[in-house]
């Protein structure tokens, strides 16, 4: 149905189940797969477990029920090193993400750590701080940044990855009007997957073609953003709820 | 935190270490690679250490060679005399010593000192004064990054460096929420007055260990995601030519020559 299923998914999760040590069990089983060069929101409200998945697709958990495939490689023990430089993951908070004490290395720390040096890492930094507009600014330290700058930074760290999928966990949280726009229009221009893992309604609308609902642990809706926003059945089953006065009918779409 | 954190918020509070004690300048010291200019410090405090009390020309010349090192570093008499204000806890003990020592005694002014009082009260003063001034032109020429790729080249544990490496990075974050803390203590009508306040301080160090403990957590799960498995990778290799060792090593070398003639005479 997609022209694009000739090349392996980028994302293919199937009946992931989950349950943590002490016994709250966050995944009952869940099923998608993102296609190579998608956007893809996965909405939910706080608690549905979106952070569990997110951890999945790396392997930083593992051990309960499913499987989950990047770009045609099972996660697990075998493929770690490799599954971990294709699934990039920019965190929450940009302090937790950057922990070397200058921008530079710490957007080389995932290259270095696969073992590239020299000219070819220093390549591949300016590359990924250009990609985020951030490359005046490589020899700072991460606290001397603001949290937009931050929050580019951390996304660029990945990028120096090269990763298949970016999985970005609320990537608009704490940002100011314009930090956020600057931000999505860098996502906006790069060619890999996303995931963005959210809450901010308008911003999945406005970067994602497709949504996900996690609610509970299970996908609970699959399908164009627009169609699921304007589904207020839908959305209130799911403590969905859209920012006063925002109206996704009224959005219309440049591309 | 909002949007606004920052380069504003940074230079309002605390900053890194880096920058307190660096100074930044372009010279031939500056210059050296820093595995070079440590252990060039850590040979001189060695040597300085080892030369006999007796000998007290032999301090002199030493003060002369550190001198000569602070004028190629263009670090200013001033200042280097000012970071050596952080000796005086140091430089209390050892005058008491004269008063409190045993043995035989001499009258200065009226007052009897003992006289192996008086050359402990040398000894302490004269090598801690030369350490600490070696250790502050190290630490104003070689910023504080570099050192810990220093101590990374000098094949120092790298579970230390790293230790240190991440208490620079989060130095500042901590001491930030340690001030966020405070103000909603205080917005909330707290103001610490006399012991019986001390039980709610507790209470805040305790949650701000809880809230370092759980970042370094979610640091760790940041690193593995990125393919961090133990060890740091290697990201700037520092080498050193054997001139820059030669020109490095010239001070202790120095010292050395010293130390011997201050043993033989």
């Amino acid at each position: 149905m997609d022209p694009v299923t000739t090349a392996p998914a980028s994302l293919e999760v199937s009946g992931l189940a989950f349950a943590y040590p002490d016994g709250h069990q966050a995944l009952f089983g869940v099923d998608f797969v993102v296609a190579r060069g998608e956007r893809v929101a996965l909405l939910g409200p706080n608690g549905a477990g979106k952070t569990t998945l997110v951890l999945h697709l790396n392997g930083i958990l593992t051990g309960g029920a499913g499987t989950v495939t990047v770009a045609g490689l099972p996660v697990g023990k075998r493929h770690m090193a490799q599954i971990r430089r294709r699934v990039g993951i920019v965190f929450q908070d940009p302090d937790d993400q950057l922990f070397m004490p200058t921008v530079r290395e710490d957007v080389a720390f995932g290259p270095a750590a696969a073992g590239i040096r020299g000219a070819e890492l220093e390549a591949r930094v300016r590359a990924a701080l250009e990609q985020v507009g951030m490359e005046d600014f490589a020899d700072r330290p991460p606290h001397h940044l603001s949290f937009g700058q931050r929050r580019r930074v951390a996304v660029a760290t990945v990028l120096a990855m090269e990763p298949e999928i970016l999985v970005l966990d609320e990537p608009s949280s704490n940002l100011d009007p314009a930090s956020r726009r600057e931000l999505a229009d860098i996502l906006r221009a790069l060619d890999v997957t996303v995931l963005m893992v959210t809450h901010d309604l308008p911003y999945a609308l406005e970067l994602c073609p497709r949504s996900l609902i996690l609610s509970d642990g299970v996908i609970a809706a699959d399908g164009p953003t627009g169609e699921l926003l304007s589904d207020d059945a839908l959305m209130r089953a799911h403590r969905l709820e859209l920012p006063f006065g925002f109206d996704p009918r009224s959005v219309t779409m440049g591309a | 935190m909002g949007a606004d954190g920052g380069t504003s918020r940074a230079s309002a509070f605390e900053r890194g270490g880096a920058h307190r004690l660096y100074r930044h300048a372009h010279s031939p010291v500056h210059a050296l690679p820093p595995h070079t200019k440590l252990a060039a410090a850590f040979g001189f405090v060695v040597v300085v250490v080892s030369t006999p009390r007796e000998a007290m020309w032999a301090f002199g010349v030493y003060a002369v060679l550190l001198g000569v090192v602070a004028y190629h570093a263009r670090v200013p008499a001033g200042f280097l005399l000012k970071r050596l204000l952080i000796e005086v806890p140091f430089v209390a003990f050892a005058v008491l010593m004269p008063f409190v020592a045993e043995g035989e005694r001499v009258d200065v002014l009226g007052l009897s000192l003992s006289v192996n009082g008086l050359w402990g009260a040398w000894n302490v003063l004269a090598k801690g004064t030369l350490g600490v001034a070696a250790s502050v032109l190290l630490a104003s020429t070689t910023e504080l990054r570099e050192l810990l790729l220093g101590l990374q080249r000098l094949r120092l544990p790298p579970l230390l460096v790293q230790i240190a490496s991440f208490m620079i990075r989060y130095g500042d974050v901590i001491t930030d929420e340690m001030r966020r803390m405070r103000i909603a203590r205080e917005s909330r009508g707290f103001e610490a007055r006399g012991v019986r306040h001390w039980g709610v301080l507790a209470k805040s160090a305790g949650a701000l260990f809880i809230r370092s403990y759980e970042r370094g957590e979610r640091v760790h799960l940041a690193m593995v995601s990125r393919g961090y498995s133990g060890s740091m990778p290697v990201i700037d290799e520092v080498t050193a030519s054997r001139a820059q060792w030669s020109y490095a090593l010239a001070l202790p070398s120095a010292a050395l020559v010293v130390c011997l003639l201050g043993w033989t005479l």
